[in-house]
């Protein structure tokens, strides 16, 4: 899915990297544990979390993953969008909840890493 | 050769990764394999965060050559009781501040063994402990 499309599928907002719309990912991975993350050796993914601190931006980093959505209208802080920043990670943030979220992107055609 | 020193602080979760993300930018400025990379920062930011979380900050070494990257984090923590518990999935002693930051759900050991080619784990109950892990650039 582009960037683009998962926006409009999700109501949602992007809060870095704007000029990445066309970015597309095909695979999705669920979660609020960075541990959890930091096991995957798939990386071309979209992290979809409700934890939302500079530790999420900093495993997405280590763990080369691009793409962050932040479900249930998390604030994302300045230090956060300048790790992005910095990482040349895409943030993007909606308001619906994890559950709905991952099932509207599931019916989207984004597949599960496992 | 190269060496280099960071210095970690006790609670300081909104710097946790820092150590981690240097040497992530100083291995790919010498064209490290990309997969090489990851395994010693996902192994360097979970023992990162262990100092943080679990003993009273420290200090990091990293030693780099042609062949491989050797990282010692030493803290001066309460040390661990039992390694081989420790070293268990799931056992973790986080408390409710640690597992907020995302952590906490004892996989920190065992994801720093699976990356890691040489992993040595000293440690003295009220002195500290010292996690020497080493990643060979051509294996
Ligand atoms: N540097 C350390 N100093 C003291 N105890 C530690 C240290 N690192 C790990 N531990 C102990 O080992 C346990 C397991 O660590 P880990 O696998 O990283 O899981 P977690 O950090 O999620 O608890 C910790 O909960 C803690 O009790
Ligand atoms: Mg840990």
């Amino acid at each position: 899915m582009k960037i683009t499309d998962i926006v409009k599928v999700l109501d949602a907002q992007v809060v870095v990297g704007r000029e990445d719309m066309d970015y597309s990912i095909n695979h999705g991975f669920a979660s609020d544990l960075m541990s959890d993350v930091l096991t995957l050796e798939e990386e071309h993914l979209i992290l979809i979390t409700g934890l939302c601190n500079n530790q999420t931006i900093r495993t997405a980093e280590m763990a080369n993953i691009s793409v962050i959505l932040f479900v249930r209208n998390k604030q994302v802080s300045q230090d956060m969008i300048e790790l992005a920043l910095e990482n040349d990670i895409i943030i993007i943030s909606c308001k619906y909840s994890m559950f709905k979220t991952v099932g509207v992107l599931y019916e989207n055609g984004l597949e599960p890493v496992y | 050769m190269m060496h280099n020193e960071f210095t970690v602080v006790e609670g300081d979760f909104a710097n946790a990764g820092k150590a981690s993300s240097e040497i992530k930018k100083t291995l790919k400025q010498l064209n490290i394999d990309n997969q090489k990379i990851k395994k010693i920062v996902v192994a360097v930011y979970e023992a990162e965060v262990n100092a943080i979380a679990h003993a009273y900050g420290g200090t990091i070494y990293v030693d780099l050559d042609e062949e491989k990257i050797c990282v010692l984090i030493k803290d001066k923590g309460p040390g661990i009781p039992d390694i081989a518990r420790a070293m268990e999935k799931g056992f973790s002693t986080a408390s409710a501040k640690v597992r907020e930051m995302g952590f906490g759900a004892g996989m920190g050991l065992p994801n720093i063994k699976n990356n890691v080619d040489e992993l040595d784990i000293q440690t003295e109950i009220g002195v500290g402990t010292e996690i020497k892990m080493i990643v060979n650039f051509n294996s």
